[in-house]
């Protein structure tokens, strides 16, 4: 028994050698839950979307870096009719990975099926978001037209997402026609990868990519442990760090430490203003002024924040997008000024006042309100801290509740049974088409008051016809000049108080050849069919 | 022994004097935010340094203290009282009361606590002062906390129910309450103290447990517990090993509690 046991302890102590020595060319990074499709269509998960973007092949792809679209399976694109139609003529010579020839016909089907309303695709929510049909008509066998019902704006970035199947083959989802392959899923373990033999690109010597053999992908939710083998060369990259970790990394190997400067993720506050909610009437009426909402934005010390709770990284948030969305981003805008001096002037011309060091509105009541948050988050929690301090000089008191996060959702979705909430957003989509259903005053995630039956307010109703203006035009300088407005308002109006700009932060192995970590979702693996990896000796050299 | 039991009694006197006493000693608030100095390191003006925000860590930890010695024994009486009473009361009558005392413990014990939990602080109002939150918490904790206790002291009981000195105080007329109180109780002491002890550092962990779920203390006021999870970044501990110094606490008042725990019984 003894010796089985010893022999079961040296051949666990080994395994991980023998696992790691399985391919000199294997990349390996985790993924932080368990995947729960292969089938691109269906991909809502972040762990899916990993294993789509790795073995999908897609009609034209975003390149993060330019954050401009590039040919991919099609060779070339023309959007028509105004916006209503997109033509693709097809790379010829493509093959999928079990070798089925790849047509117009796929392209077709894999249209088809992500407009099935049996499927409900998450994918296909984004081509079905203008009403109407889409029609895939095959022009021959490399020549495909798509016709929307509607104009659709920004409608060729819709295709960054759409991995195209297979018409053809018996393997169905399995044959792809991106860099890798699914070869073997343990569940609770890893995700293998291996090289897509028949994947069409060559790089510029010719050369057939990837260059990788395989990316075995594990399954680890812990990221101190994330870090831990990271750190032990396990792992070749960690994407999306938490500033602590990212500054213990900086500490440790700061050769690996890769901070790709604003990321599309914010940090924001936001007060309901719906005026069905069960709370205060005299508290909705400081939450529906806008003195009120500008007062407490500014009297927040944003650069405070960045200092303190990211480590430096992060910067101040000026409004719904950041920096890092090169075309949509106004720059005209800055974050609202620390002064609490100018705070305390709005709040005075709205009728509060000062009384013993306690905030006092027009009737005598103590401004006191709680802000919501999700538990566990230590982030938020320490931003909530620092509101709260930064508040109380103006005679506030700010109580922090920490929820949940089906209780916090239940309150700001449902029952409205709250004052303000504290939470992050990620922009995954550059297009404003992506934020329709958070400016829209209609739409569900009109955070501060949703699903309202006509805008209650002038700038709401402004908000609505320049969102109505830039989704049904082509031209992107009239887009551009709506959102821009768009972000005028929220930042005069502080519907949300934008608090930071997240930097995106991530670990690079320096074994890893060609990698650029980019602001943009997948921060670092977006080119890797260009990653190669080298041999420990040569990278120590 | 008794030098020993000495000096727990003269530490334990000296961390709690100091937690009342936090007022005077602590050097500054426990919420104030010195920004320009955070995570910094031990100092005249910072003895223990500061945390992530920049606020005092001795002065967080007197405040923390102050909270975790006065309610996590608080909680824990509440939670003995009550496992004295179900888990006495079932030990010694036994009978339909044995039976139905047994499944109200089971019924305790498999109850899915931290969506109870949960449920409970779904439904408190929001602007609750950090101070009702905190007294919240550990009541829930007492209300909740005393099924394992009762079973431990259930067991006793019955022991006792055969006891002679019962059955000769039954044998004289007694009634079984008075025999209860008067006899039973009294030689279940031990058990219950032990079983106080013992929920002392299981409800401060507990506190900073729920911390996670929202239901601990809620910010800016200090506990062991919230204080305690600063230990999980491993890094910040090795860097300033005065992070250890809420655990190096709880260590010391549960040993020294011990201490006088064990001595106690002896002499009983």
């Amino acid at each position: 028994m003894k010796r089985l046991l010893l022999f079961l302890i040296i051949v666990t102590q080994l395994f991980p050698a023998l696992a790691y020595a399985e391919s000199e060319r294997e990349l390996r990074f985790c993924l932080r839950a368990e995947p729960k499709t292969f089938n691109p269509v269906l991909v809502a998960d972040e762990p899916s979307e990993t294993i789509r973007y790795l073995t999908g092949g897609v009609l034209l792809r975003m390149n993060r870096l330019t954050q401009k679209l590039e040919p991919e399976l099609a060779a070339s694109w023309r959007v028509t009719d105004n916006g209503r139609q997109i033509l693709f003529k097809l790379r010829e010579g493509v093959v999928f990975s079990d070798g089925t020839p790849f047509a117009a016909d796929d392209v077709a089907f894999t249209i088809r099926t992500l407009m099935d309303p049996q499927l409900n695709s998450p994918t296909g929510d984004a081509f079905r978001s203008g009403g109407g049909s889409v029609d895939a008509q095959v022009i021959g066998a490399h020549g495909i037209s798509i016709r929307f019902s509607t104009p659709v704006a920004g409608l060729e970035r819709l295709f960054d997402q759409v991995a195209i199947l297979s018409s053809r083959s018996v393997r169905k989802e399995m044959a792809v026609l991106g860099p890798f392959v699914v070869s073997e899923h343990k569940p609770g373990s890893h995700v293998l990868l291996r090289r897509n033999p028949q994947y069409w690109k060559r790089d510029a010597q010719g050369q057939r990519l990837p260059y990788l053999d395989s990316v075995r992908l594990e399954i680890q939710q812990n990221r101190d442990t994330e870090m831990l083998r990271f750190l032990r060369g396990q792992f070749h990259v960690i994407n999306n760090m938490d500033p602590a970790l990212f500054d213990r990394l900086r500490t440790e190997s700061p050769v690996s430490a890769r901070d790709a400067g604003p990321s599309l993720e914010s940090e924001q506050m936001w007060f309901n203003q719906v005026a069905v909610s069960p709370i205060a009437n005299y508290k909705k009426t400081w939450f529906r002024s806008k003195n009120f909402r500008r007062a407490v934005s500014e009297a927040i010390n944003r650069d405070d924040l960045c200092r303190l709770v990211f480590l430096g990284r992060a910067n101040a948030a000026a409004g719904p997008v950041s920096p890092a969305n090169k075309f949509w981003f106004n720059a005209a805008l800055k974050p609202h000024t620390f002064d609490q001096a100018s705070s305390l002037r709005r709040l005075q011309s709205e009728g509060f006042r000062l009384q013993q060091g306690r905030l006092l509105d027009a009737q005598g009541h103590a401004v006191e309100f709680s802000v919501i948050t999700n538990a566990g988050n230590k982030t938020r929690e320490r931003m909530a801290t620092m509101i709260q301090q930064d508040l109380k000089k103006l005679g506030i008191q700010l109580n922090i509740v920490t929820l949940d996060f089906p209780s916090l959702i239940e309150r700001i979705s449902r029952t409205f049974n709250y004052e303000a909430c504290l939470l992050g957003l990620v922009n995954v989509d550059l297009d404003p088409n992506g934020q329709m259903n958070v400016w829209l005053s209609s739409a569900s995630n009109h955070q501060w008051n949703p699903s309202q039956k006509a805008p209650e307010t002038s700038w709401e109703a402004e908000i609505d016809t320049l969102m109505q203006l830039q989704v049904s035009s082509i031209d992107p300088r009239k887009r551009k000049s709506a959102f821009d407005r768009v972000q005028q308002i929220v930042w005069e109006e502080a519907p949300f108080i934008y608090l930071i700009d997240k930097n995106s932060l991530a670990a690079v192995s320096p074994l890893l050849t060609n990698v650029t970590p980019v602001a943009l979702r997948p921060q670092t693996y977006w080119n890797v069919e260009y990653w190669a990896l080298k041999q420990p000796e040569s990278a120590s050299r | 022994m008794k030098t020993l039991r000495r000096v727990a009694l003269t530490i334990l006197t000296l961390v709690f004097s100091a937690s009342l006493l936090a007022d005077f000693l602590a050097p500054a608030s426990f919420a104030t935010q010195f920004r320009e100095s955070p995570n910094a390191s031990p100092s005249v003006q910072f003895p223990l340094g500061t945390d992530e925000l920049g606020r005092d860590r001795l002065s967080r930890l007197l405040y923390g203290s102050r909270i975790s010695l006065l309610l996590a024994p608080a909680a824990a009486l509440l939670a003995t009282l009550t496992a004295a009473l179900i888990g006495g009361t079932a030990g010694y009558w036994g009978n339909w009361w044995d039976r139905m005392a047994v499944i109200i413990t089971d019924l305790f014990l498999s109850l899915p606590w931290l969506f109870l939990l949960l449920t409970v602080r779904a439904t408190l109002p929001l602007n609750v002062p950090p101070l009702i939150s905190v007294v919240i918490t550990f009541s829930l904790l007492g209300v909740l906390g005393w099924a394992t206790a009762a079973r431990v002291v259930r067991a006793q009981a019955r022991s006792l129910r055969t006891a002679d000195f019962v059955l000769q105080a039954r044998a004289i007329g007694y009634r079984r309450s008075r025999v209860f109180f008067v006899q039973v109780l009294p030689n279940l002491k031990p058990v219950l103290t032990a079983q106080f002890w013992v929920l002392v550092p299981t409800f401060i962990l507990a506190e900073a447990n729920l911390g996670l779920l929202g239901l601990g203390v809620a910010e800016p006021l200090p506990s062991w517990g919230n204080l305690l999870r600063e230990l999980e970044n491993f890094s910040a501990v090795k860097a300033n090993p005065l992070l250890l110094a809420p655990l190096f606490l709880l260590v010391v008042v549960v040993g020294c509690l011990q201490v006088i725990l064990s001595e106690e019984e002896r002499f009983q």
